[in-house]
């Protein structure tokens, strides 16, 4: 952290300007086109024969569709937690990280929304959302909110790029015509007047306030979707802040992984530091252990009862059939990363990226757990239906189409990290400026 | 038994159509011009009365159901039968798991194998209590999950307490499904498999055919059959009159043999909903399984038919 401070406002710039792929970048970039399009081909196959081609049936009629659309809602919550939460709390050591967790944010909203278009079966109706739309249901809470925090986290993406983009059209040579021409049409306006900083300033502070209660309702309103129903399992008043807090902990281990990656692959030592590792590990281990206390609630109370619908459902989970996987997701998700972290040697760069890289997976797999399982104990038992409906294991179509959406929220990041600079240039030159002033 | 009740169907079918049939051929438009040559008569000959108030004798062949008319508009069809609210009782000491309801629902509405609007369970409380066959159908529920649930009115509460489904509007998010605590809602994985003459026929949310893929369905408590004075399909196919289907304003319920009041066929027998707890306030009373009909036994026999039917292939 100290050596960025000596850094001129050139060396900045130069160091942070949006770089070329390199070889590995080709390759990273064009495995993620592949994999998405199988995803595609897949979808093509689903919507031609049907939702046959699923392994869903009538028990289990949300599967790994689903479970990766919680998914992609928690972690697009992250944007919120970095950008407004802590620039609201006027932490700055968190500057450099800000436009990561936007572009995390916007990306894997637009693959939520995607995944849910896909899990529906008769996607051509979509407009009937709108058509005949019936404001009680969860589903249509959902639409109102999710589209408002995506227009939000585009603002607060686009409205701070500003600045960058002015410096950006500064190094015409550096970027080739068809970015300059991208350039010029987001931020040719834009003249870096003290009265535009003003207005941009004021519209950001805004939009981080409104951020914070919509982000919020985003994941109470999916953890609504199960808990509105009768299911043990989902019937469970716990659900809002479950979510929640399960959603920043994967979103906070999303952005160690991204901070670890851009920074090895920019060559960023001097701007994501071992400090920001130190301090985004101190927040992940308290989102942890607020997740786990969470999951406490959810699991030991109902446990303690061991009511007939909800005993079949926990004993599936803690010794049955899914007790392998729920061990892993809890150990994975949330003890080792907890045992990890808390040690201040478990916050450097490595153990963290490792530790992200476990709660972004166990998280996953935590989604599927939430979705799964429940459906496969109903009320009243399962029987005049083929027996295959009574067990889901996901086809390889939705593990084709959920992993390409995964990847493709993967490219978003990637394409975007190309284009615009992935750490805010005219921030860190502010920050840098103003350090170095107090200094004096 | 069986054969009776065909018969008579088919007696009733004959009258309601007489007046027309002689000007019917097997074309699609009943109206269309009689052409002679397209139908072999069978020798078979059913009497009818004309409209002259004739009996007269003529082939089968040359009988041909018509579509019922008028076709109703959706919004009737949301609205529902005015002035009814429509109940159904089972009674759980007659069942013994025939499966006949099962069948004649799965035939009226054209349903795809592995299928089952209705599901005949076998059921058992707790380890020592004695285990009985329950037949489940669509709950209708007064405060339906499903319904609160669904994003784009796809499925909606009528004004005479039928949940129905349309499935012209049907998006398939499944949210019903999860929201259904009886898990009696199915769905249509693929192109449901059906003949041209069924695929072609106008959609009505009351008959539910035809299936269409990717929406969902359940049974419908046969409104199409409530508006020609019809018992539902699983009434009148039940050899043992297990279900009885009325309407509560006029405090009467029948299951085509016997007609009882109500308030005091539930009263005497004490008669239940399922999963009162959960307030969803279900149109489907059950008679509890006592002085049974038939041991449970009897039923082994016929059970887990319906499940070895393969599952929809890709």
């Amino acid at each position: 952290m100290e050596k960025s401070f000596h850094l001129t406002s050139d060396q900045i710039t130069r160091d942070l300007l949006p770089q070329k792929f390199g070889l590995r970048g080709k390759i990273w970039t064009a495995s993620l086109v592949v994999i998405c399009l199988i995803g595609t081909f897949a979808y093509y196959r689903q919507l031609r024969y049907g939702l046959v081609v699923t392994n869903m049936r009538d028990y289990v009629s949300w599967g790994i569709y689903i479970s990766n659309f919680v998914f992609f809602v928690a972690i697009s919550l992250v944007g919120s937690l970095i950008t407004a939460v802590l620039r609201l709390a006027d932490v700055h050591w968190a500057t450099p990280l800000t436009r990561i967790a936007e572009i995390i944010a916007v990306s894997a909203i637009v693959f939520a929304s995607i995944i849910i278009i896909v899990d529906m079966g008769r996607p051509e109706r979509f407009t009937n959302l709108f058509l005949h739309g019936r404001i009680q249901s969860p589903i249509m809470w959902d639409v109102i909110v999710i589209s408002t925090y995506f227009f939000i986290s585009c603002l607060l993406l686009y409205l701070p790029l500003l600045p960058d983009l002015k410096i950006l059209l500064a190094f015409k040579e550096k970027s080739g015509k068809l970015l300059n021409r991208l350039y010029r049409f987001q931020g040719s306006f834009w003249k870096g007047s003290d009265a535009q900083f003003r207005v941009s300033d004021r519209a950001i502070y805004i939009l981080c306030v409104i951020i914070i209660p919509v982000a919020f309702c985003i994941h109470t309103v999916t953890s609504w979707l199960f808990a509105t129903t009768y299911r043990p399992g989902w019937d469970s008043t716990n659900f809002g802040a479950y979510f929640i807090s399960g959603a920043f902990l994967v979103g906070a281990g999303a952005v160690v992984v991204a901070m670890y990656v851009f920074r090895n692959a920019y060559h960023l030592k001097s701007y994501i530091t071992e400090k920001h590792f130190e301090k985004m590990g101190r927040i992940v281990v308290l989102l942890a252990l607020l997740y786990l206390y969470f999951n406490v609630n959810e699991y030991l109370v109902p446990a303690f009862k061991m009511k007939k619908p909800e005993a079949e459902h926990l004993r599936q989970l803690f010794t049955g059939e899914y007790s392998i996987m729920f061990w892993f997701a809890v150990l994975t998700g949330m003890i080792i990363p907890i045992l990890i972290l808390v040690f201040k040697k478990g916050r450097r760069p490595l153990p963290m990226f490792i530790a992200g890289i476990m709660i972004v997976v166990g998280a996953w797999f935590k989604r599927y757990l939430i979705v799964t399982p429940t459906l496969l104990h109903p009320f009243l038992p399962m029987q005049d239906v083929p027996q295959s409906y009574h067990t889901y294991f996901p086809s390889w179509e939705e593990w084709a189409i959920a992993i390409g959406s995964l990847a493709g929220a993967l490219l978003v990041i990637t394409f975007f990290a190309r284009i615009y600079p992935i750490i805010p240039i005219q921030e860190t030159i502010t920050e840098n400026e103003t350090v170095t002033e107090n200094k004096d | 038994m069986e054969k009776k009740t065909t018969s008579r169907r088919e007696f009733l079918t004959a009258g309601i159509l007489a007046g027309l049939a002689t000007g019917c051929s097997v074309k699609k438009n009943p109206f269309e011009g009689y052409a002679p040559g397209d139908i072999q008569p069978t020798g078979e000959t059913i009497k009818l009365l004309s409209v002259d108030g004739e009996v007269i004798e003529m082939d089968k062949a040359f009988l041909k159901p018509v579509p019922d008319l008028p076709v109703m508009t959706n919004s009737q069809e949301r609205h529902g039968i005015p002035g009814k609210k429509f109940v159904m009782v089972i009674d759980l000491s007659r069942c013994k798991n025939v499966g006949a309801c099962r069948r004649a629902c799965n035939h009226a509405h054209q349903l795809n194998p592995g299928q089952n609007w209705i599901k005949v369970l076998d059921m058992k409380e707790a380890e020592h209590t004695a285990p009985y066959w329950q037949p489940t159908t669509c709950m209708h529920c007064d405060e339906p999950p499903c319904v609160k649930v669904c994003p784009v009115d796809a499925t909606f509460k009528r004004q005479d307490g039928i949940v129905l489904i349309d499935s012209n509007r049907c998006v398939g998010c499944r949210f019903c499904m999860a929201a259904c605590p009886y898990s009696t809602r199915v769905f249509n994985w693929q192109e449901p498999i059906l003949s041209e003459e069924v695929a072609e026929q106008h959609y009505s949310c009351e008959t539910s055919i035809p299936q269409k893929k990717g929406t969902v369905s359940k049974c419908d408590f046969c409104p199409d059959m409530a508006r020609k004075g019809e018992l539902p399909h699983c009434v009148t196919a039940c050899p043992n009159g297990v279900f009885f289907f009325g309407d509560m304003n006029e405090d009467s319920v029948t299951n085509g043999a016997e007609t009882f009041r109500f308030t005091e066929l539930i009263k005497d027998k004490s008669g239940y909903r399922l999963m009162e707890d959960l307030g969803t306030k279900p149109s489907v009373y059950y008679l509890p399984p006592v002085n049974r009909n038939f041991p449970f036994e009897s039923g082994l026999d016929t059970a887990g038919t319906a499940s070895k039917i393969d599952q929809p292939h890709n």
